[in-house]
């Protein structure tokens, strides 16, 4: 198979590598399986799942897409086509601690921009990328339904209200 | 109008989101009672509370409830939408985190009324992890309890609810979007008809309902039709949760009975405009709906009025934009969110919301040409009722408006090739673009 693999970045990103095989542990594997009871199709879990792998992993890689796919009976394509199309799946290892900065309106004419803005000169990256040390990668994102308490920055799973620069800073030294 | 506490009454006791707090307070009882009476009674309450969905269409719920066909091949769901992603809106989470039972009790008697399957779901917006949390263990707490599962207060009554987490698409929060992503699938809305209450989630009747609605249910099995609508006004009843942010001195959600004006929510309790400046501009429904300006704002934010005015209520999300706000950077942001959630089904939408946000872009750059603003408007026409959901109808209501309303603004952009002075553009234009 490996001769087979297109030589472009775009296609190597999405082929796994045969040499990798990934498998959920056994108590990530229990919570799949009580997943599969709460639908009545096999299709259903996929969502659940690719929270499951994302949280086992830190990312989506293609070789997870080809055992989720093997898991639930869908084609790799199909996952892909999936996890692509929801921004909050990783396909591209990620930061130890992801910055979501919210920068639409409410949060924006509360100068979020500055923060975000802030975020890729401290850290040095562009946007949307990780740092060399693999521990923060600096994220735009949409409204995250908490527009009374702009600006807001999700950091991982966690909710940052009425941010600024000073408090970022301070958030950022404390997570190094 | 003085704020009411009727949704938001348990939101400040300890403990709120716990079932103890929530059971010391009558909790379960309007459950209770509605699984002894008949399903069709309880349309017909929620049909006389003239109860309207609170997610942004506001179409009446009972009437929604009526068209479930009752012998349908496939079962029937109820689906509870929190997905919550409208910019502006952030009323829901505060419902799913500080009162997680009154919308289970919600779901249990909606359910029960549509004839649904013993599984219904909330989806809930991936971001809202906490939320998510909230919600698993007040399931856990209900079922432990009997709420939920088999037989419910001896009614024969199977029931139960799993939270299935979004993962970051607006578009699934549009009913038929979000009937297909919890089959599993993209987000793409469905073309309709068939709608939901006929064919929607695994080819089941569905019933798609907004977090704020369903909390509306057991308030109204308690305390009755009537009452429910001594707040507000005829076609536009009962206690609404607002949300109000951008430049104001005390943004929040605020509870008031349906059809407080604009002016009195903004001026005598959101405390007035950040540093007492002048108001320039009001979303009054979430990012999709159509700015208003100053004089126009001795409005009672209420379903119809506000479509009168020519804009609408949506959401509830009312977004506060003063004199130092540029309306071209504003709507920028606006049109650039469009164009990152559509789902590129359509042309119109998919190629028409990219290109407004550019063509916005370049007007901030200072690149602009004389014709923008009437392109924009030629734009809007073509995406506009041309597009398979609403979101696309959606993405032109800030940029028609705005354009309208401010057009002089747009034209100051082209001839000076800078922001209005006064104003400001919030972003420096420097930023490399990242890779979505
Ligand atoms: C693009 C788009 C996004 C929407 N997002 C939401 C949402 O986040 N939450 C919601 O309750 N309704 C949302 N809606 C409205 C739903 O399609 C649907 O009308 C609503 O969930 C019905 O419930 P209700 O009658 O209780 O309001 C959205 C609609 C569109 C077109
Ligand atoms: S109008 Fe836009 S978001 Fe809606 S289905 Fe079409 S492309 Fe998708
Ligand atoms: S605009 Fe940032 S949370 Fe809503």
């Amino acid at each position: 198979m490996a001769d087979l693999q297109p030589d472009n970045a775009y296609a190597k990103d999405r082929f796994p590598d045969p040499k990798k095989t990934v498998e959920f542990p056994e108590d990530v594997k229990k919570r799949f399986d009580h997943i599969l009871t709460l639908y009545p199709t096999k299709e259903a879990a996929l969502l659940p799942t690719l929270h499951l792998v994302q949280e086992t992993w830190g990312w989506i890689s293609p070789e997870a897409v080809h055992y989720v796919g093997g898991l639930l009976d869908l084609s790799p394509a199909t996952v892909f086509g999936v996890v692509s199309f929801y921004d909050m799946y990783d396909q591209k290892p990620v930061g130890k601690y992801r910055l979501r900065v919210c920068t639409n309106l409410s949060c924006m004419v509360s100068n979020a921009y500055d923060i975000y803005e802030h975020l890729c000169d401290r850290l040095q990256v562009h946007p949307h990328e990780t740092t060399k040390d693999g521990r923060f990668t600096v994220l735009e994102v949409e409204c995250l339904g908490s527009c009374g308490t702009a600006p807001v920055v999700q950091i991982n799973n966690d909710y940052h209200e009425n941010m600024s620069v000073e408090k970022m800073d301070a958030l950022v030294d404390q997570l190094k | 109008m003085e704020p009411i506490k009727v949704l938001t009454a348990n939101i400040d006791k300890p403990n709120s989101a716990s079932i103890d707090t929530y059971l010391a307070g009558g909790g379960y009882e309007s459950a209770r009672k509605a699984l002894g009476m008949k399903w069709e009674d309880i349309i017909q309450l929620v049909k006389d509370s003239e109860l309207r969905g609170r997610g942004g269409a506001g179409f009446p719920t009972g009437m929604k409830w009526s068209f479930v066909p009752r012998n349908a091949p496939k079962p029937t769901y109820l689906l509870c939408n929190a997905d919550e992603a409208e910019p502006g809106t952030f009323k829901d989470r505060v419902l799913i985190e500080k009162d997680p039972h009154l919308l289970i009790e919600g779901m249990i008697i909606s359910a029960f009324a549509i004839g649904s399957n013993p599984m219904a779901y909330i989806y809930i917006r991936g971001e809202f992890h906490y939320g998510a949390t909230v919600l698993v263990k007040a399931l856990e707490e209900a079922r432990e309890k009997g709420f939920l599962g088999k037989n419910i207060f001896g009614s024969g009554f199977d029931f139960d609810i799993t939270v299935h987490r979004g993962a970051g698409a607006y578009i699934c929060g549009e009913e038929t979007g979000l009937i297909e992503s919890v089959e599993g699938h993209r987000g793409q809305p469905r073309v309709k008809p068939p709608f939901p209450a006929v064919i929607g989630v695994f080819g089941g009747p569905t019933v798609v309902q907004n977090v704020e609605t369903l909390a509306c249910v057991p308030l109204i099995v308690k305390n009755g039709a009537d009452w429910f609508k001594s707040f507000g006004t005829p076609k536009n009843t009962g206690p609404k949760l607002y949300c109000v942010s951008g430049k104001v001195k005390k943004p929040g959600v605020y509870e008031f009975p349906m059809g407080i004006t604009l002016k009195e929510l903004i001026y005598d309790h959101c405390g007035g405009i950040t540093g007492d400046r002048k108001l320039k501009a009001v979303i009054p429904g979430g990012a999709s709906a159509p700015m208003l300006t100053p004089d126009e704002i001795d409005l009672p934010l209420n379903f119809d009025a506000v479509m009168k005015a020519g804009s609408m209520l949506g959401s509830a999300g009312i977004i506060v934009l003063d004199e130092t706000v540029c309306i071209v950077d504003a709507v920028w942001r606006l049109a650039k969110f469009f164009a990152h959630e559509s789902c590129g089904q359509c042309t119109p939408c998919r190629e028409g919301t990219n290109w407004m946000e550019s063509i916005l872009d370049r007007l901030e750059r200072g690149e602009g040409r004389q014709q923008d603003a009437d392109l924009l408007l030629d734009m809007s026409d073509n995406i506009g009722g041309k597009s398979l959901c609403a979101l696309g109808d959606a993405a032109i209501g800030p940029v028609i408006s705005s354009v309208k309303k401010f057009r002089d603004e747009y034209l100051h952009h082209v001839t000076h090739k800078s922001c209005l002075p006064g104003t400001k553009r919030y972003r420096r234009l420097d930023m490399p673009v990242g890779a979505h």
